[in-house]
């Protein structure tokens, strides 16, 4: 049986970087299905202060990621000493629609890998 | 200004076994509300993966609606990780953060709208560790590892809102992920962003390859000028036309440029930067064959 990722949504609330409205509607569908997932109020933030519980993400297994740009959101883990395991897919809330994140984040492994995920 | 603090408390709304589901709306409006104050939750159902607890020894806390508003009592087998169960049956949001502030007592937190998190960030898919960064940045915010990798060293350092040292890199290898605009916020680097950069380092090299040399020159003969003409008010109007220039083309921000140090200071801190950036590059590897 295919691992189950860990779904990850980061809230960007430390500069409002990322467009309101899709960061809510992404929050409202992963807290309206039934599936487990954690939540960061700033990965930003978090690497400031090389918070521990970033490793703990990047070494929990397979990571399903809605936050901003898969280049920023590599880097910062690497800065903070927390590299992304391989296949990490990361999800841009910058540029997709809450939509297209929400069906990416919620799919189930056997569904297709998207287009729009990066690595 | 709090910056370096691991965050003290990880939140966990509990809907699994033993625990009734929270109606949608409320449960929506207690993660938005923790998140946008600055704590972590995670979110555990009866499905799905379960969350870890904290690796440190922080606390976690766990809040959920339980039958007979009784919050299990909890205990972590290690030892490490004190938890605690709240019943939050019939709470408001509101009610639900002053709850999660009240357990998180007088430990310290970063909040959003107080601090912004803004440091340099290194694409090392793109890094050439040609130093260019440590020997621009005037305020010490990149370092070099044991293994001569060039590293963001002292991030609280860095000056809010100034991606300068993004556009002198070369390889368009530094993101600032709060900026506004791609490349530097981590967008994807086109052609023409890499071609913008390299023609960057060109006008460098017209000024003699190493810009604090021109600038120690340019200063030298504005002092040679102003000892000759006595006009200090020519003297200072040139000045703010350099600062204004560099401010409109949005290189640096205003605040940034009043925060630099005296030209005197700043002339001995790019010798110190230059030095270090020197010894870094002559201990890579091949370094003596390249040169």
């Amino acid at each position: 049986m295919p691992e189950t990722p860990t779904l990850l949504y980061c809230r960007c609330a430390y500069a409002q970087v990322v467009p309101s409205g899709v960061k809510n509607a992404v929050l409202q569908q992963l807290c309206d299905s039934g599936a487990s997932f954690e939540t960061v109020s700033d990965l930003c933030e978090m690497t400031a202060h090389r918070d521990p519980r970033l490793q703990e993400l990047a070494q929990c297994g397979k990571l399903r990621i809605a936050a901003c740009y898969p280049r920023a959101v590599t880097g910062l883990f690497q800065q903070a000493g927390a590299p992304l395991p391989e296949g990490t897919e990361i999800l841009n809330m910058r540029s997709l629609t809450a939509d297209e994140i929400a069906q990416q984040m919620l799919r189930t492994e056997d569904e297709a890998a998207p287009a729009v995920a990066n690595a | 200004m709090i910056t370096h603090t691991a965050r003290p408390l990880k939140v966990v709304l509990y809907e699994g076994k033993g625990a009734i589901a929270l109606p949608a709306e409320a449960r929506l409006k207690v993660m938005t509300a923790l998140l946008d104050k600055g704590y972590a939750v995670a979110r555990v159902t009866a499905t799905g993966t379960q969350t870890s607890p904290p690796q440190d020894d922080h606390t976690l806390l766990l809040l959920g609606s339980f039958p007979e508003r009784q919050a299990p009592a909890l205990e972590d087998v290690t030892g490490r990780v004190k938890i605690e169960a709240r019943d939050i049956t019939d709470l408001d949001a509101e009610s639900i953060v002053a709850l999660v502030d009240k357990t998180r007592g007088e430990k310290p937190m970063n909040e959003p709208g107080k601090w912004k998190p803004w440091f340099p960030v290194i694409d090392y898919s793109r890094c050439t560790n040609c130093m260019q960064c440590l020997s621009f940045c005037l305020f010490d915010v990149y370092g070099v590892s044991e293994e001569n990798k060039i590293q963001v060293q002292n991030n609280d350092n860095c000056k809010t809102n100034c991606p300068a040292c993004s556009r002198v890199c070369p390889e368009v290898a530094i993101m600032f992920p709060k900026y506004q605009a791609g490349p530097i916020n981590g967008d994807d680097v086109s052609a023409a962003d890499h071609g913008r950069e390299k023609m960057k380092v060109d006008i460098s090299s017209l000024l003699g390859g190493d810009i604090y040399s021109a600038l120690k020159d340019r200063s030298a003969a504005a002092k040679s000028r102003f000892s000759k003409e006595r006009s200090p008010d020519k003297a200072l109007d040139e000045r703010k036309k350099c600062l204004t220039k560099l401010v409109n083309d949005g290189f640096i921000p205003m605040d940034v440029l009043a925060s630099l140090p005296s030209p005197d200071e700043i002339l001995r801190k790019s010798e110190v930067a230059k030095a270090r950036a020197a010894a870094a590059l002559a201990a890579q590897p091949g370094a003596g064959a390249a040169s």
